[in-house]
């Protein structure tokens, strides 16, 4: 007991701390740190998410030929680029998540993509772009098909769905996609890039694939 | 004075609940539900008929039949077609479509084959959505028998 009482004497680390924030100096260094951090915080978020979103637009997608030449010209005139009320679907409205976190994720993913362009150039000429086309739809219909076409359902939801506005055949099918839990990619496929051949046959196996598990 | 007010308040709640009484025997009847049928009835949602849902009588006998619903963007090119997404024999049953007629599946030599005809592949050179619009150019056509 005597010894401890010896040791309180003299203060622990967190104590002489303490001590000290408590002297003007102290204090106002601490203000300071507090101060500067706050703002290279909002300095550094800010400046992570700018530049994520850099990334993360029409612009930036069709700046390699790759995209422009092949699957941006395609979508020229499709449903999602040109309609009645000009609305407009971008690449990355499809293509990237929204949520943070499996959008951080796709980003991550996308720089074997950057490989692919810079040292491999695995799609750099219209024919090579065909030849993948086919694998690289199916990747693409693998990722709608397990999230529930999540990316579709940032704008087309069924609970906001009128299907008394639809053309009976629409209407009819939409309900029964409800009734059977189907996904929207399980029928549409290429609503806005050129489907590969195959296409259909592709699709049935990525979807007993994932159906299956 | 107090007594007349009471026998006016009177007059005036008989006279409310004879005129309301007098409505509702003009109304008539039980009470019935907006759409005409009991609670425990289903009622569906009448159909939308912004497009013409039945199928257009032939104008003749060799005329295809016509699509009755749209086929904006349709892919339909060397690589693929859309229209065979449902109408193949293959798919037709699940997705509750007409299957094409099995001429569509013979070759130019006779041939009986099991996916479509190179010939037949294009399906809206013969097909096309119908519409009761006016014809945008004359034509003097004339079937080649009967009417």
């Amino acid at each position: 007991m005597t010894d401890n009482n010896i040791e309180e004497k003299r203060p622990g680390f967190f104590g002489r701390l303490w001590n000290w924030l408590k002297t003007p100096v102290g204090a106002i260094s601490l203000g300071f740190l507090v101060v500067i951090c706050f703002v290279a915080g909002i300095l550094f978020w800010g400046g992570f998410h700018w530049a994520m979103e850099m990334t993360n637009n029409e612009e930036f997608c069709v700046s390699c030929h790759e995209m422009r030449d092949n699957v941006y010209a395609e979508y020229q005139g499709t449903v999602h680029q040109n309609n009645s009320s000009g609305v407009r679907a971008t690449c990355p409205d499809c293509h990237v998540p929204k949520a943070w976190g499996p959008k951080v994720i796709r980003k991550i993913q996308a720089t074997r993509e950057l490989y692919g362009h810079f040292v491999t150039g695995v799609v750099d000429t219209p024919e090579k772009f065909d030849e993948h086309r086919l694998y690289l739809a199916t990747r693409v219909w693998t990722a709608m098909k397990k999230t529930d076409s999540r990316e579709c359902r940032n704008c087309h939801k069924f609970e906001f769905m009128d299907f008394t506005e639809q053309e009976n055949r629409a209407a009819q099918n939409h309900q029964k996609a409800l009734d059977e839990g189907k996904t929207c990619i399980d029928c549409h496929q290429g609503v806005a890039h050129e489907l590969p051949e195959g296409y259909l046959e592709a699709y049935k196996e990525v979807a007993a694939e994932i159906e299956g598990k | 004075m107090r007594k007349q007010a009471f026998t006016s308040a009177l007059a005036a709640t008989a006279l409310f609940a004879l005129a309301g009484f007098a409505i509702a025997q003009t109304v008539g009847g039980p009470v019935q539900s907006l759409r005409g049928a009991d609670v425990d009835e289903q009622v569906n949602v009448p159909d939308n008929f912004t497009q013409e849902k039945k199928r257009f009588t032939r104008n003749y006998r060799q005329q295809p039949p016509l699509i009755p619903h749209s086929v904006d963007q349709y892919q339909v090119d060397l690589k693929a077609n859309r229209c065979l997404s449902c109408h193949d024999w293959t798919t037709a049953g699940e997705r509750n479509a007409p299957t094409l007629s099995m001429t569509h599946y013979l070759d130019r030599d006779g041939n009986q084959l099991d996916r479509v005809a190179g010939t037949r592949w294009f399906c809206t050179q013969c097909h096309v959505p119908q519409a009761d619009a006016p014809a945008l150019v004359d034509n003097t056509f004339q079937a080649s028998s009967g009417n």
